[in-house]
């Protein structure tokens, strides 16, 4: 996500000067990503550059509104009508932590996970709890940002869930640091992906 | 661990053994749980990891072996069957997956049924089995009878069961079962609410969604407590992303 289509997005309503886009994207996401007017003006006169806004007449109090042009339009369009890839996100530093721990001698694999599905947890009780103070009709768009989060934040507990469970399967009683052999298909797995990830 | 003078539910170095010699299994391992008026507290773990013994064990539903379970300060052990039945009748609202609602009475007698059993003229528990049905949102269904009634209405009638009264203590086994997302969020909106007006609750669940409208979660792993969350920090902390 850029924050280039969340002002498009936002010009779509109609026109706006920076101090409003920035009040006004906070508030679509709940002020879950906070941005800086620096970072709002440079992206403006980026999409001024390529011609998808277009700045208008200053006001009275020398404030200078946007607004979207027809190509900015059609660049939104595509963007709405575009999956968001996975293999666009960064990569998982979780995933590959755990995947070096298995393989790391000395380190607690199952004290990792644990701590980890702590934080999480923790995490997930402070975004219900926002949750929950979030009921009148104008939060729906801020409670699924938030719901978006709660989900992401479940998954990662059953994933942890699920790798502790396959520790027990694969090291039964094991205390200390694995070591993987050719043939014990988790750990050779986590291994051969940890290699892979530090390869690249 | 500090005083637990206030505390609705203790739970001191808890032990529950079943069977004996090498085939007894250890279900709960010194446990130690307190839980005070205003706080939810949600038991994850994996399955056989002792959760519902604990529930069962907090609710005078069992027994343990070793170690001690109070509630509003009365060591269950101290009291017979007879005293331990009337103490779950009063002060502790049970909300299990399992319904347990009766087909043959409607939905307002089901509620109104524990205070009945205990004693409650039929005008009063009436009265109160409306407060508990209202509390639910479902101050006019009832007269119904529960296979006249969804799923999730079921369920809140079964809520509202464990609520009516002055139930200090409400435990939840996986209160949300088979309903789907929106109405499982919205029994455990319920339980919040109870909390909030100064019970005190323990949720059982093993789905980490539910558990985060508790208060604090603990982890148990072979009948052993590993591990609980930091208390919750500010909501503009979490805005500020200072932990992600």
């Amino acid at each position: 996500m850029s924050i280039r289509h969340g002002l498009l997005a936002l010009l779509e309503r109609g026109q706006m000067y920076g101090y409003q886009l920035r009040a006004a994207f906070e508030e679509s996401t709940g002020s879950t990503w906070p941005l800086n007017i620096g970072q709002v003006y440079t992206t403006l006169s980026r999409l001024e550059r390529d011609g998808l806004v277009r700045p208008l007449p200053e006001s009275e109090a020398g404030q200078r509104p946007y607004e979207i042009t027809d190509a900015g339009r059609a660049d939104l369009a595509l963007w709405f009508a575009t999956p968001v890839s996975r293999t666009d996100r960064p990569r998982d530093e979780l995933a590959i932590k755990l995947a070096l721990a298995l393989t790391t001698p000395g380190v607690d694999v199952r004290s990792v996970v644990q701590a980890q599905r702590s934080a999480t947890m923790r995490a997930l009780q402070e975004l219900t709890r926002l949750k929950y103070g979030s009921d009148r009709p104008e939060d729906l768009p801020w409670r699924l940002v938030l719901d978006s989060m709660v989900f992401q934040a479940e998954a990662e507990v059953r994933w942890l869930d699920h790798c502790e469970s396959s520790l027990v399967r694969h090291q039964p009683g094991a205390p200390g640091p694995p070591v993987p052999r050719p043939g014990d298909a988790g750990a050779s797995d986590a291994a051969r992906w940890a290699d892979e990830e530090a390869r690249r | 661990m500090s005083g637990a003078g206030d505390a609705v539910l203790e739970l001191r170095a808890v032990h529950r053994t079943h069977g004996a010699g090498p085939a007894a299994v250890h279900a709960l391992r010194g446990v130690s749980l307190v839980v005070r008026p205003g706080e939810l507290v949600a038991v994850m773990g994996p399955s056989g990891s002792g959760k519902s013994t604990l529930l069962a064990l907090a609710g005078g539903l069992d027994r343990p072996t070793g170690g001690e379970v109070r509630v509003e300060g009365q060591p269950l052990g101290a009291l017979d069957r007879r005293g331990l039945a009337q103490l779950r009748r009063r002060r502790i609202g049970y909300i299990f997956q399992q319904l347990n609602l009766l087909g043959s009475l409607s939905a307002l007698e089901n509620v109104a049924l524990p205070l009945e059993l205990d004693g409650t003229g039929g005008r009063r528990a009436r009265a109160a089995a409306l407060a508990a049905l209202t509390e639910v949102g479902l101050p006019a269904l009832g007269d119904r009878f529960p296979d006249q009634l969804s799923g999730g209405q079921q369920q809140r009638v079964a809520i509202a069961r464990a609520l009516v009264g002055e139930r200090r203590l409400v435990l939840a086994d996986e209160p949300t079962g088979a309903l789907d997302s929106q109405t499982g969020e919205a029994v455990l909106h319920l339980l919040r609410r109870r909390v909030d007006a100064g019970a005190a609750g323990v949720l059982v669940t093993h789905e980490a969604r539910h558990a985060g409208w508790a208060d604090r979660v603990v982890f148990l792993r072979d009948g052993v407590l590993v591990d609980t969350t930091a208390p919750l920090g500010s909501v503009e902390q979490l805005l500020s992303g200072s932990d992600r």
